[in-house]
């Protein structure tokens, strides 16, 4: 008796507080998971899913036009990655060596450009690089240049945007884990004659590493994805993965294609997050975002 | 000479973050600026004008974007707020079996690029025949957000000392009584910090909201993006400066309220 009371004691909350989350994960976050994986082995009649079991979108993946674009791709969020990781490094050590009021002031003018919609924020970028935009108007003033520099609708301009809409993803697990730094350290380091450079790279940087690598993660997997940043500012002539995916959802209507691409960037995404484990990282903290 | 040194890479730093404000505020600029230009194109600048701050009001479209912006962003707070909020109250007191399966499920949405959810979303909503819209994009909203709910709520639970829930049950308060005057309050910070942290992701998605979207659903995003293609005009600006003077506000006033507790 005393038993079963117990039992009831527990199972009533843990079922009103649990099953909400867990019906809704599996049914919004599982199940359409498995569903384009499954999506992926059928082909298409040119308007909607044929349903019959084939290979075929797996072998269409190796395509060398496909090929090209996953290059580019891997090229661009790999670029992104690394400058955001040079700039954003130095400026959340800043940021995590600053006085306690002076941080709360970087962080908050560091949150303040995400409340301001990154498609309008990408938009103040073209007024900027365009070809009769602002940078061009200023460098022609001054008798820089003579013809207006073609910024816009390049492959550095897609860089130039991807790294502005995820440098905040990299700085904040930066900041995170430089903040939790003991600062002894570095002294101790200094001390016992080691130089700057020295202390950096065998102190500093071994400790912050796993704010590199959940930075790296936050950037590195988003910048395969983001299809908008290479719309506006490649002018839609440099295509990334993203773009394939978003043009067989939309526009090409083969969705069996387009969840084979998905498959192949889970793909990726296992592979990173794997040695991202292994090389003793903590899935918590991407979430700390 | 050493003090010299240091105040002089003390300012070289200074310069540095300055520099990289000045890259991530100067676009912001640029769209206050442009929004008081006389010329409908953002190319440039001719002249000033408040205009666009009175037309932004005639254009329907703009403002019902918004409107489904502000609609979606505060309904699927709620949801993900209360989902995240009873998820991390059960599954930070109880041990039950599948509980790692719930949370390897949770860190999917944070680590998976958007286009797949978003993809992924859109290719079940299909199959369940849920009408693309407004609840389409509130259902979508709501999955992405409630992985972040329950991560800054669980850092509440972490530190909490469950025998104060004990002590308000032993003086006779029921479960519910107890959970919403004992235990919510304690972990109130954390639900708000989850809940603000869901609104600004919502109303910032461009990614899962263009695929789960629907005819005469359109954010405010998804509206800026259509209107790239053939060039966004200024008053679009004038309600994007609205909106971050209207921010800008909000964490300056919450800042003052902050300050006299501290004190």
């Amino acid at each position: 008796m005393k038993k079963n009371h117990k039992f009831r004691n527990k199972t009533i909350p843990l079922l009103t507080t649990v099953s909400p989350i867990t019906i809704w994960l599996i049914l919004l976050v599982a199940a359409p998971l498995i569903y384009v994986f499954y999506l992926s082995f059928q082909s298409t009649d040119g308007y909607s899913v044929v349903y019959k079991l084939t290979l075929s979108n797996y072998k269409e993946l190796f395509n060398p036009t496909y090929l090209e674009i996953y290059s580019n791709s891997f090229v661009l969020a790999v670029l992104t990655t690394v400058f955001s990781v040079l700039f954003g490094y130095p400026f959340a050590y800043h940021m995590a060596r600053a006085s306690g009021k002076k941080k709360a002031l970087m962080m908050m003018l560091l949150m303040i450009p995400f409340w301001t919609n990154s498609m309008i924020r990408l938009n103040g970028w073209k007024t900027i690089l365009g070809k009769t935009g602002l940078l061009n108007t200023v460098l022609e003033k001054l008798h820089l240049i003579n013809a207006p520099l073609e910024i816009l609708y390049t492959r550095g301009a897609v860089l130039l945007g991807m790294v502005y809409i995820l440098f905040p993803y990299m700085v904040l697990p930066l900041f995170a884990s430089i903040d939790k730094l003991d600062f002894g350290l570095l002294e101790a380091s200094n001390d016992l004659g080691a130089n700057k450079v020295k202390t950096f790279l065998h102190v500093t940087m071994p400790l912050t590493f796993p704010g590199i690598f959940s930075g790296t993660i936050l950037v590195f997997i988003p910048s395969l994805g983001y299809f908008f940043v290479s719309d506006i500012m490649g002018g839609g002539k440099s295509q990334l993965i993203g773009n394939l995916i978003e043009n067989q959802f939309k526009a090409a209507n083969n969705w069996p294609l387009g969840a084979a691409f998905s498959m192949l960037l889970i793909i990726l995404i296992i592979i990173i997050v794997s040695i991202y484990k292994k090389c003793g990282g903590d899935i918590k903290d991407l979430g700390v975002m | 000479m050493r003090q010299r040194k240091k105040s002089f890479g003390k300012t070289l730093s200074g310069i540095y973050d300055l520099l990289i404000y000045g890259f991530l505020y100067l676009p912001i600029a640029i769209v206050v600026l442009y929004s008081f230009n006389t010329s409908k194109r953002n190319i440039v600048f001719e002249g000033f004008t408040f205009q666009w701050y009175f037309k932004l009001f005639q254009n329907d479209a703009l403002l019902q974007a918004y409107g489904n912006t502000l609609i979606v962003g505060l309904s699927s707070t709620v949801i993900a707020t209360v989902i995240g909020t009873l998820a991390s109250y059960g599954m930070s007191k109880y041990k039950f079996r599948g509980k790692n399966v719930i949370d390897s499920l949770l860190y999917i949405p944070v680590v998976i690029p958007e286009i797949v959810l978003g993809i992924s979303l859109l290719a079940i909503f299909n199959i369940a025949q849920i009408p693309m819209g407004l609840i389409s994009l509130i259902i979508a909203h709501a999955t992405f957000c409630i992985p972040f709910v329950v991560f800054t709520v669980n850092a509440r639970f972490a530190g909490f000392d469950r025998s104060v829930e004990e002590a308000a049950m032993d003086l006779g308060a029921g479960r519910i009584k107890t959970f919403f005057t004992v235990t919510l309050p304690i972990v109130m910070p954390g639900v708000i910090a989850g809940a603000f942290l869901s609104f600004t992701l919502s109303i910032d998605d461009i990614i899962i909201s263009f695929f789960t979207t629907g005819p005469g659903s359109n954010t405010f995003p998804l509206k800026v993006m259509e209107l790239t293609k053939t060039g966004v005009t200024p008053d679009v600006y004038a309600l994007s400066t609205i909106v971050l003077a209207v921010t800008i506000g909000i964490v300056i006033l919450s800042q003052r309220d902050k300050k006299p507790k501290s004190k």
